[in-house]
C-alpha cells in the first residue's frame, strides 16, 4: 500500500501521464501482450489444431468484404487457418523470442560489460575489439549468418523442431556487443567514484563490488537499451522468418505469415500480408514510442532539446 | 536502428571522456603478452602510442609520421580482423557439408574414397587445411559453388552489379533527402512539417523493410500498375560482365520501388542523425560570431555548420554499411533482385555451403575495407584520433 502510495505521487507516474503518445502506446502494447498471451482463451480458432482446419476455407476475405464466412472475423490464411487467431498465436512466439532474446544478450552484455569496465587494461581492449568488430556488421547479418549456419548444420526438420530457442540464441548472441557498450561505458564511469573505493577500501571482493555495488547504478541505461532492444529482436525474427530461416509456418510468428503472405498478395489476397504486418508494427511502434519516452525521461539534458 | 542513435546519444555523455582516458592508458611491457594477443592489441607495440615527443607546428604536411604509423597500425588491424573471419569462414566450411559427397557420387568405394581425400589434402591437420583455404583466398579462389559448379568468386562477381547499383541508388536517395531534411528539421523544428519529418522517421524504423517492399508492390505494381514488382528488367552490357539497369528506361523502372524500400530503413537514422548533429553544431560560439558578423544564413548553414556535422555522418555511414549490406539481403528476396543478397539466400536454400562462406568472406572483406577507409579519412581530417589512437 505504502509502495502504492509513493508511486502515485512519483515524478515519474506525473510525467508519464502527461505524455499522451506515451500512454497510448503502453495501452496498445498491453492490449497487444494480452491478447497474444491470452491466445489459448480468447481466439475462435486453434491454428496449431489441424483437424478444425478446412483447406475449403483458404484465403476468405475478412467479413466486410464480398463471399466472407462469417466465422473468420480477419478472413483467412492460403491453409483455411482464421487469421485472427492465426495472428494471435504468432504474436505471442514473437513477443517470447524477442523477450528471449533481450534476456540472453542482457546476460551475456551486462556480464561482459560489467567484467570489461571494471577489470579495464588488456580484457578490456581484447572484449570491446571483439564487439566492435561484430557491431561493425550488424546484427541483421551476423543473425543471419548464424541462421544459416544452423540451418545448414542441423537440417531443416531439425532446425523447425528447435526454432524458439534457437532464434532466441541467434539473436541473442548477435547484440550482446550493444549492452556490453553501454554497461561498460557506466562502469567507467561509476568505478572512479568514492563509494566504489571505499568498498574496496573496506576489503570487499571485486566480484561483489562490481555485482552489488556498480550494476545497480548501470541499470538506467540498462532499461533504457533494453526497450529498444526488444524492439529489435522482434523486428530480427521478423526478417529471419521472412527469409526463411526462422519459425516454419506450421507454428508461425508475424514474419512467417507475412512470408506466407506475400505468395498471395498477387492474387489480390491482401489480408494475408497486411494483418500481420499491421500487427508487426504496432508492437514494435509501442515499444519504441515507449523506449522513446523512457529515454527522455530519464536523460534530462536530452529533454530539454 | 532507434538503437545505433541511441548509443550516439550516449556517446555525446560522460563516456567519450572516460573512454578517451583509458585510451591514454598504455602498456610498455607489450613484450610480454602473448604473440597473438599482442597482434590483436597491435597499438601497444607502436610508436603512436606515445606522446608526441615534439611540439606541434602549424605547417606540418597532413601525412606526418603519426599518421604514418596509424595506417599501419589501421591497416594491420583491418588484416587480424579478415584472418579471423576466414578463419570463421573455413571453420564453417569444414564443419558442414563433406566435399568428398559433393564429388564423388554414391557408387564410389570407401577405398577410393579414403584415396581422394589424402589427394585433396583432407586429412591434414585443421591449421594447415586452414592456411591454404587463406592462401588460396588471397588468390581470389574461394572454392567452388557446389550448385553452379563454377568458381564461388565468379558466381559473386557476377551477381555483385546488381546488388551495387541497387546499394548506388539507395545511397544517392539517402544523401539527397536526409540533408536538407535534416537541417530543416534542425534549424525550424516547431515547425508542423519538422514535427511530420520526425513522427514519420520513428514509424519509418519501426517498419520492417520487407514489410514496407510488400506494401510498395501492393501499390504501386498490384493496384495502380504504374511499376513493375520484380527483376531487373531490360539490361546493357556496358563491359564484359557488367550488366548495368541504368542505361533503360525499363532497368531504371525497375530501380525505383526497391531502392525507396531499402532507403526507407535508412533515411530515418540519417534524418535524426543530421538534425542531432546540426542542433549542436548550430549551439556553438563560432556559429553565434558568424551571425554576428552578418554572413548570410544559408552560407552560416551549408558551409560552417555543415561541413562540421560531416564526421560523424560519415562514421555512422561507414558503420551502416553492414546494415545496408544485410537489407539487401530482404529486399533483393522480396523484389526478386538477382543481386548477391538474393543468390546467398538461393545458396541457403540449396546447402551450398561452398557459396554460403565465400559470400562471408566476401562481404567481410568490403565491410573491413570500407571501415578502414572510413577510419583513415577520419585520421586524416581529425588530427587528435591519429595522436592519441582511436577510442
Amino acid at each position: 500500500m505504502n509502495t502504492w502510495r509513493k508511486m502515485q505521487q512519483s515524478y515519474f507516474l506525473h510525467s508519464f501521464l502527461r505524455d499522451p503518445l506515451a500512454v497510448g502506446s503502453l495501452f496498445i502494447l498491453l492490449l497487444l501482450v494480452i491478447a497474444s498471451f491470452g491466445a489459448p482463451l480468447i481466439a475462435p480458432h486453434n491454428p496449431y489444431d489441424t483437424t478444425t482446419i478446412d483447406i475449403l476455407d483458404s484465403e476468405l476475405p475478412p467479413i466486410w468484404l464480398e463471399k466472407s464466412d462469417s466465422r473468420f472475423l480477419l478472413g483467412t490464411d492460403s491453409q483455411g487457418r482464421d487469421m485472427l487467431s492465426t495472428m494471435l498465436y504468432g504474436m505471442r512466439v514473437s513477443i517470447i523470442i524477442g523477450l528471449g532474446a533481450v534476456f540472453l544478450q542482457a546476460v551475456m552484455g551486462i556480464l561482459i560489460g560489467l567484467v570489461a569496465g571494471y577489470k579495464g587494461k588488456r580484457l578490456d581492449a581484447f572484449l570491446m575489439r571483439l564487439a566492435d568488430v561484430q557491431l561493425s556488421f550488424s546484427t541483421y547479418m551476423v543473425a543471419i549468418f548464424f541462421g544459416a549456419l544452423f540451418q545448414a548444420a542441423f537440417g531443416m526438420g531439425m532446425y523447425e523442431e528447435f526454432a524458439i530457442p534457437l532464434l532466441i540464441f541467434i539473436i541473442g548472441f548477435a547484440e550482446w556487443p550493444q549492452y556490453a557498450r553501454t554497461v561498460r561505458a557506466s562502469v567507467m564511469a561509476e568505478k572512479k567514484k568514492e563509494y566504489v573505493e571505499a568498498a574496496r577500501v573496506i576489503g570487499l571482493r571485486p566480484g561483489r563490488i562490481m555485482w552489488r555495488h556498480i550494476l545497480p547504478n548501470t541499470l538506467t541505461s540498462v532499461l533504457v537499451i533494453s526497450t529498444v532492444q526488444v524492439a529489435n529482436a522482434i523486428m530480427s525474427e521478423a526478417a529471419l522468418s521472412f527469409i526463411g530461416l526462422g519459425m516454419p509456418v506450421t507454428r508461425p510468428s508475424l514474419g512467417s505469415l507475412i512470408k506466407a503472405g506475400f505468395d498471395y498478395i498477387f492474387s489480390g489476397s491482401w489480408w494475408i500480408t497486411l494483418f500481420p504486418g499491421l500487427a508487426l508494427v504496432l508492437l514494435i511502434l509501442s515499444v519504441n514510442l515507449l523506449g522513446d519516452w523512457l529515454r527522455d525521461f530519464l536523460n534530462p539534458k536530452l529533454y530539454k532539446e | 536502428m532507434i538503437s545505433t542513435w541511441i548509443n550516439a546519444s550516449t556517446d555525446h555523455g560522460p563516456a567519450p571522456a572516460v573512454t578517451a582516458g583509458t585510451g591514454s592508458v598504455r602498456y610498455p611491457v607489450a613484450q610480454e603478452l602473448p604473440r597473438f594477443w599482442a597482434a590483436f592489441v597491435l597499438q601497444d607495440f607502436l610508436p603512436t602510442t606515445r606522446p608526441p615527443f615534439r611540439a606541434p607546428c602549424g605547417n606540418e604536411s597532413i601525412v606526418d609520421s603519426h599518421m604514418f604509423a596509424f595506417i599501419i597500425k589501421r591497416t594491420a588491424q583491418a588484416m587480424v580482423v579478415m584472418l579471423i573471419i576466414s578463419l570463421i569462414g573455413f571453420a564453417i566450411k569444414q564443419s558442414v557439408g563433406d566435399p568428398i559427397r559433393e564429388i564423388t557420387g554414391i557408387s564410389v568405394s570407401a577405398q577410393e574414397r579414403e584415396a581422394l581425400k589424402e589427394k585433396l589434402g583432407l586429412n591434414d591437420p585443421f591449421p594447415v587445411q586452414w592456411l591454404r583455404f587463406v592462401g588460396k583466398a588471397l588468390q581470389g579462389d574461394l572454392g567452388n559453388s557446389f550448385y553452379f559448379k563454377r568458381p564461388a568468386l565468379q558466381v559473386i562477381l557476377s551477381k555483385a552489379p546488381a546488388t551495387l547499383e541497387l546499394v548506388f541508388s539507395t545511397s544517392v536517395l539517402v544523401i539527397l533527402l536526409s540533408i536538407p531534411i535534416g537541417i530543416y528539421a534542425a534549424v525550424k523544428p516547431t515547425t508542423w512539417l519538422a514535427r511530420f519529418f520526425m513522427g514519420a522517421s520513428i514509424v519509418g524504423v519501426s517498419i520492417p523493410v520487407f514489410l514496407t517492399a510488400i506494401l510498395l508492390i501492393y501499390v504501386f505494381s498490384v493496384g495502380l500498375g504504374w511499376l513493375p514488382s520484380y527483376g531487373r528488367g531490360e539490361t546493357v552490357e556496358i563491359f564484359s560482365g557488367w550488366q548495368t539497369g541504368y542505361l533503360t528506361v525499363d532497368g531504371l523502372k525497375h530501380l525505383i520501388l526497391p531502392s525507396i524500400a531499402l532507403s526507407s530503413i535508412m533515411l530515418p537514422l540519417f534524418i535524426r542523425l543530421i538534425r542531432a548533429e546540426m542542433k549542436e553544431v548550430l549551439e556553438t560560439e563560432y556559429i553565434k560570431y558568424a551571425r554576428a558578423k552578418g554572413l548570410k544564413s544559408s552560407r552560416i548553414l551549408f558551409v560552417h555548420a555543415f561541413k562540421n556535422t560531416l564526421l560523424p555522418v560519415i562514421t555512422v555511414g561507414g558503420v551502416q554499411l553492414g546494415t545496408l549490406i544485410a537489407f539487401t539481403i530482404l529486399t533483393e528476396t522480396v523484389f526478386q533482385w538477382k543481386g548477391m543478397g538474393a543468390m546467398f539466400i538461393e545458396s541457403v536454400e540449396r546447402a551450398d555451403t561452398s557459396l554460403m562462406v565465400a559470400y562471408l568472406v566476401f562481404v567481410g572483406f568490403i565491410f573491413v575495407l570500407v571501415n578502414t577507409l572510413v577510419d583513415l579519412i577520419y585520421g586524416l581530417v581529425n588530427p587528435m584520433v591519429r595522436i592519441s589512437g582511436r577510442k
